[in-house]
């Protein structure tokens, strides 16, 4: 329409400019983070992730091989093998046996160990160490190593997390109590809104509006007010803390949003249909299974995706109602959390735990847009 | 018994009591209560059909009740009283309160919440109308307002990490892996700075989080009700010689006053509950405490019962304006 005012070209590329630009600043922290889950330590504490897709040089800690593995050659004790794992292409630069003075030496030359010997390093990282007495002790020698490495990308750091990583690395068993959490915690509520929604739509009764505004007026209700009431409550009545605690909570708390978003949508089902099936004898319980249900199919999986997302999301709910001092349950947020004190700069373990619990709710997202943006329209602009 | 095994297994038995629950409570009060034939049909449908709004209300009223309605007074209650040893409470009057407009950590919650409630409302909705209006006129529009949208479906634990990341600091002269204090070094040359410590300021680090997910909020809703601007009125405009600003601020802006009002309340309810971007990013520290963090803190880590329920009372109180604004409009539309 601006072309009418005949300033199309400059202004519609300043318009592409900008978009752009807003487009990559909001994508440009979660794609470090992704980047980053695919880094191994070490490439992630010696560059920014924003150099990751081109050669960098590292500065590296490698030990050698530990003395038990050296062979006597001639009378000659040997320690032989390379710094760099096996596919790993990197060229060193310098490197030193010092952490005060990492590039002592170039590659080829060799350094007088501390403790007796030599040690050789070559360009490809390759060692020698030779000593006329045998090498003692358990562990071997540290080097530093300046070294221009490739782009590299692994998928270790999700192996670690999902499957073979220490408890306190370890997502699995978090990723199965959340989906345990999360999908009883979008059926039900659905379930028990969408007959009260039905209800508050097509029922005659006293006292309909009054309810209807007692629904909006909870919509706001912040759920910090439910937190000491309500475990005081479950822990009265013998359910404690559990999935059982969370289920019935969060079903409590997705009930306003939910009964209001259906019932907005089920008021603007025509009336004809319903009454016909009235005149022909089907009773609410019938019209509602056999009508309603199938016609709301778009708000419900409105409403389906908010919840699934809410919880899946959640942490304060999870952390109050069914994470008990055990520690036998627990949901990703709060081991994020957790990672995030004990782990803090550990960002291998932090970036790949983050993304697998991001991996569901971005997938739903992407796939589920259209009804994402159906249900925020219909339960905001009234 | 494995745990997955245990979770699907409650799934099934939470699903089928519910429809369980719908399905034989009809058939109770068709078949057996009020029975739809014999000598008194008539007279039974219609009794039936006066109770059976209630039997469809009944769940999802008395979970409403018991989950929303009853903590608001229990929670009250709560914080005029004092938890002593053995489950017992005493009532104290307002001394909760008193003592905790004694304390400094409190008032600092208050201010950072202002602060809260007044950036990230506005800059949400301003950046979300600024990218509806951007995004609606060009052909790669959709993908660009999905990819603004995406942040959205990220929890803000999740969040919380990728900007912790974002505002990483390692010492002076290492390779920075934060990407602002790598610009930060680029441009001024200064010494990399720690930005969650720096008072005062990190506030508007934390903020920059919530505001990075809320825009795609409301950048989808203010682009419908752009899209919603009868075209004749822009039209007329264009026609009337007004350049592109004018048309955007004199003209599509007041049409949809309402709706940037309805995202804007929406965004303040979003802030008053915000505690996850807190609590993973700072935990409050360095004078970063917001109401919600403060509450959780009282209520789990000092165990005061008591103060907690005193601070989620205070939260209730500056919902309340909107909890009212939005009942009068749904009853007004109701009419």
């Amino acid at each position: 329409m601006d072309n009418i005012a005949g300033q199309k070209s400059t202004l519609t590329w300043v318009v592409h400019i900008s978009v752009a630009a807003l487009v990559v600043l909001w994508m440009f922290p979660t794609v470090g983070l992704f980047v980053s889950s695919f880094r191994t330590t070490d490439q992630i504490s010696t560059g920014g992730w924003w150099k990751a897709l081109f050669p960098a040089e590292q500065n590296l800690t490698i030990r050698t091989a530990a003395p038990d593995t050296q062979v006597n050659i001639d009378g000659m004790f040997v320690i032989e093998g390379t710094l760099f794992e096996e596919g790993f292409d990197a060229s060193v630069s310098s490197w030193g046996i010092s952490s005060r003075d990492i590039n002592a030496f170039v590659p080829g030359e060799s350094a007088e160990l501390r403790r007796g010997g030599t040690i050789t390093v070559d360009a490809a990282g390759n060692y020698r160490m030779e000593n006329t007495e045998e090498f003692s002790g358990s562990r071997g020698q540290r080097v530093f190593v300046t070294a221009t490495t490739p782009p590299e990308f692994t998928l270790d750091n999700y192996n670690k997390i999902l499957f073979s990583g220490s408890p306190s690395e370890n997502m699995g068993t978090a990723f199965v109590s959340t989906l345990t959490v999360t999908i009883p915690a979008t059926i039900i509520p659905i379930l028990i809104a969408a007959f009260a929604a039905y209800a508050l739509a097509w029922m005659e009764f006293p006292g309909r509006p009054l309810l209807i505004a007692f629904v909006v007026g909870l919509l706001v209700v912040p759920l910090q007010l439910a937190l000491i009431p309500l475990l005081k409550l479950h822990l009265g009545i013998g359910i404690g803390k559990g999935y059982l605690g969370v289920w019935l909570a969060h079903t409590g708390f997705g009930l306003p949003l939910a009964i209001y978003l259906l019932r907005n949508y089920m008021v603007g089902l025509p009336r004809d249909i319903i009454e016909n099936a009235r005149v022909d004898g089907a009773t609410d319980f019938q019209i509602f299974t056999k009508i309603i249900l199938p016609l709301s199919f778009p708000a419900l999986a409105s409403f389906a995706i908010f919840q699934f997302l809410w919880t899946w999301n959640d942490l304060l709910v999870a952390k109050v109602f069914l994470i008990d001092a055990t520690g036998q349950t627990t949901v990703m947020t709060n081991r994020i959390v957790e990672m995030l004190g004990t782990r803090g700069g550990n960002w291998e373990i932090l970036a790949t735990a983050g993304f697998v619990s991001m991996a569901v709710p971005l997938l739903v997202f992407f796939a589920m847009q259209k009804y994402l943006v159906r249900g925020l329209l219909a339960g905001s602009v009234k | 018994m494995h745990p997955a095994l245990q979770g699907v297994m409650t799934i099934a038995i939470g699903v089928i009591g519910c429809v369980g629950y719908f399905y034989f409570s009809n058939l109770f009060l068709d078949k057996v209560l009020y029975p739809a034939k014999g000598p008194n049909a008539g007279r039974n449908i219609n009794r039936a059909n006066q109770i059976r709004p209630w039997l469809f209300l009944f769940p999802a009223f008395f979970a409403l009740s018991l989950y929303l309605a009853y903590p608001v007074f229990e929670t009250l209650r709560l914080s005029l009283t004092e938890r002593l040893p053995g489950n017992r409470y005493e009532f104290v009057g307002l001394e909760n309160y008193t003592k905790m407009f004694a304390e400094p950590k409190f008032w600092e919650s208050m201010r950072n919440n202002m602060l809260w409630l007044f950036v990230v409302p506005a800059a949400s909705t301003g950046f979300g109308l600024l990218a509806a209006q951007l995004t609606d006129r060009i052909s790669w529009g959709n993908i660009a307002k999905s990819l603004i949208f995406m942040p959205m479906a990220i929890s803000l634990v999740g969040a919380s990490v990728i900007w912790k990341l974002v505002y990483d600091a390692r010492p002076e002269g290492t390779e920075q892996i934060g990407i602002l204090n790598a610009l930060y070094i680029f441009f001024s040359g200064g010494e990399p700075q720690t930005w969650l410590t720096v008072p005062f300021w990190n506030n508007f680090f934390l903020m920059i989080v919530l505001i990075w997910i809320q825009t795609g909020f409301a950048m989808v809703i203010l682009s419908a009700a752009l899209r919603g601007i009868p075209e004749e009125t822009v039209e007329a405009a264009i026609v009337d010689g007004a350049n592109p600003f004018q048309i955007f601020f004199k003209i599509k802006v007041p049409q949809i006053r309402n709706t940037i009002l309805v995202v804007w309340t929406t965004i303040t309810i979003a802030v008053l509950k915000v505690f996850d971007i807190v609590f993973a990013m700072t935990n409050g520290q360095w004078e970063t405490q917001v109401l919600a963090n403060y509450m959780f803190d009282k209520l789990f880590r000092a165990n005061d019962w008591g103060m907690g329920s005193a601070a989620a009372m205070i939260i209730m109180l500056l919902v309340t304006p909107i909890l009212v604004w939005n009942v009068r409009n749904a009853r007004r539309e109701m009419r």
